[in-house]
């Protein structure tokens, strides 16, 4: 019986197959700037999922997310202008730097839980933002850095320009989701849900749910610290916004608007809040406070994000 | 020597105004559990209410009472219409006070425009007091004593009153209080009512200084968690204790590595919280 549900074209399935199947086949037929914003939404994707790690499959909400995909983006930046790396040097160097740095906070924030680990994940995220804009001799202050190299002519691809690059980054956006399904399946993931619905219960089964928090947090820093590097290479510059509490807050309302422990919902919130956010700005010059009241009225009415809709708990 | 104690009078204005904006967000977290984002924009409206009312009415004290009343009212009704039905919910209240934040930042843009402005220092005040060779501001002593009694005043309030007993005992334990009779969503309220006042009294107090800028609310709101994180959340001498630490080394840091200033702040809390996550004077 198992088996054969897991095969049942659920409407939601038919759903994310097309999502799918448009992110595969839609953009040469589209103008470079919706090009721009898919690879927006591709990039945010993979940051999105890696922070429903957190906070959808362990029950950590952390409020400094945007922390290692800022730092990730910083060290592709400085590796590849002030020093003049190659790309994997770049690349190796900016995955380190993240990854190492949660490894590192994990260490501070893996004794808390709930409130408390939202508000000194965040105090660590503000921590990561100021250094980003007052160390000025590494990161140029709020002049951020300019002149990354473009990705694709690294590569070695004939081609370049945005529909190159989007490709590159579907396919690292692929890769990411399918091992972090892998892992959310994995008997890992699996304790890690039983963590965060009852901690005291798997520990007493014998689980080190230290452990576990832990390796969870630094699975979540490595897969932003991708999404860093994917968004530096994007935009060809890094400034400090990329570590802004509005920006780890977004990355939240992506997912708790896209739903929680489903990895899909967080990417389609990634959409949503993308395309809304450009096509807004387009007409209006009150995208904040509209951001503001998208946040309060997600609460009110979809609490458990959009892909969860119709789910009974 | 006298480069010493002019650096730690500054230190201690700083922490004057930290003291009346974190003591609202402690007592809220206390109460409620509640991360409130949106606690620097209640700091933001009140330096612009004062500014307003001042401009309109040329005075100061108006501006201050009625700052401080807009504000509190602004909390309370944030509190009863839209926080209350998520109780018990930390992240639900939290993303909820995210967008109060962004929609007042905008909602502040769009009123006032984004120039700079400071408020009047009152005429009583101008001059700096001197002896021997220290010269400081008398606003900024005045600042540092109005603190200073707001706080024996929350302290009077917290540990010899009734209500104050109702809100320790919230602290400790919401469940077993609600079971002894105490209204938990009313009082709630009125602390989130009250903590909202503090803080835009605070930011009027720092108003002739500081002033009022777009990007203040966010500017400020990390070091009030600081604070809260140090002294222990939902702790009134811990905010205090928390206050004067960071105070003053916001202020030295700043005097003496300007680059690393943001760092030094937050290294005490990085080690406060290796040595004993809960902060000073608070529980888990």
């Amino acid at each position: 019986m198992v088996a054969l549900r897991a095969f049942v074209i659920t409407p939601k399935l038919l759903l994310a197959g097309l999502c799918a199947l448009f992110l595969l086949v839609a953009p040469p037929f589209l103008s470079a700037y919706w090009v721009g914003l898919l690879t927006q939404v591709v990039i945010l994707g993979i940051l999105a999922m890696s922070l429903d790690l957190l906070i959808g499959y362990t029950g950590l909400p952390s409020l400094g997310h945007a922390g290692f995909f800022g730092v990730a983006a910083y060290g592709v930046g400085v590796l590849s202008t002030t020093y003049h790396a190659g790309m994997w040097t770049s690349i190796a160097g900016g995955f380190l730097a993240g990854t190492l740095l949660a490894a590192l906070f994990g260490l501070i924030v893996s004794h808390v839980r709930d409130v408390y680990f939202l508000m000194i994940t965040m105090a660590l995220g503000m921590v990561l933002w100021g250094l980003s804009f007052r160390w000025i001799p590494v990161t140029g202050g709020d002049n951020g850095i300019s002149g990354i190299p473009r990705l694709e002519g690294l590569i070695g691809l004939p081609a370049s320009g945005p529909i190159p690059f989007y490709y590159i980054a579907l396919l690292v956006f692929a890769a990411c989701m399918l091992l972090m399904t892998l892992l959310v399946r994995s008997p890992f993931g699996l304790t890690l849900q039983g963590i965060r619905e009852h901690e005291p219960r798997m520990r007493s089964l014998g689980f080190n749910t230290w452990l576990h928090g832990y390796l969870s947090y630094v699975c979540a820093g490595a897969f932003a610290s991708i999404a860093g590097i994917m968004w530096a290479y994007y935009n060809g510059f890094v400034s400090p916004t990329y570590l802004e509490l509005t920006a780890s807050s977004e990355l939240f309302l992506m997912v708790t608007l896209g739903g929680p422990a489903t990895l899909v919902g967080p990417v389609i919130g990634a959409g949503a809040i993308v395309i809304l956010k450009n096509v807004m700005s387009a007409y209006t010059a009150r995208w904040l406070l509209i951001l503001g009241i998208i946040y309060i009225v997600t609460i009110l009415w979809a609490p458990q994000g959009l892909w969860n809709l119709g789910k009974r708990r | 020597m006298t480069y010493f104690i002019v650096q730690s009078l500054n230190g201690l204005f700083s922490a004057a105004l930290l003291f009346l904006i974190a003591s609202g967000l402690t007592l809220a977290f206390g109460v409620m559990r509640i991360v409130n984002i949106a606690h620097g924009s209640f700091y933001m409206l009140g330096v612009y209410v004062a500014y307003t009312v001042a401009a309109r009415t040329s005075s100061l004290l108006a501006g201050t009472l009625l700052a401080v009343l807009v504000v509190a009212a602004v909390g309370f009704l944030m509190q009863r219409l839209f926080l209350r039905r998520f109780a018990a919910q930390p992240l639900a209240q939290m993303m909820m006070t995210m967008g109060f934040a962004l929609f007042f930042r905008d909602a502040a843009l769009m009123i006032w425009g984004g120039d700079p402005f400071t408020l009047a220092t009152p005429r009583w005040l101008a001059g700096s007091m001197e002896a021997g060779a220290i010269v400081f501001p008398w606003y900024r002593l005045f600042v540092i004593v109005i603190a200073a009694l707001v706080g024996v005043g929350l302290w009077i309030i917290n540990d010899r009153t009734l209500v104050g007993a109702r809100v320790r005992a919230t602290v400790d334990d919401p469940e077993i209080a609600a079971t002894m009779g105490i209204n938990v969503a009313r009082l709630s309220g009125g602390v989130f009512a009250v903590g909202a006042a503090l803080a835009a009294f605070g930011g009027v107090m720092g108003g002739p200084i500081l002033g009022g800028y777009a990007g203040m609310d966010f500017d400020l709101l990390p070091l009030a968690f600081v604070v809260v994180i140090i002294g222990g959340m939902g702790s009134l001498k811990g905010a205090l204790i928390g206050a004067v630490v960071v105070g003053m080394i916001d202020n030295f840091g700043k005097a003496l590595v300007p680059e690393l200033s943001y760092f030094t702040l937050f290294a005490p809390m990085v080690l406060m919280l290796a040595l004993k996550p809960t902060g000073l004077y608070g529980r888990a």
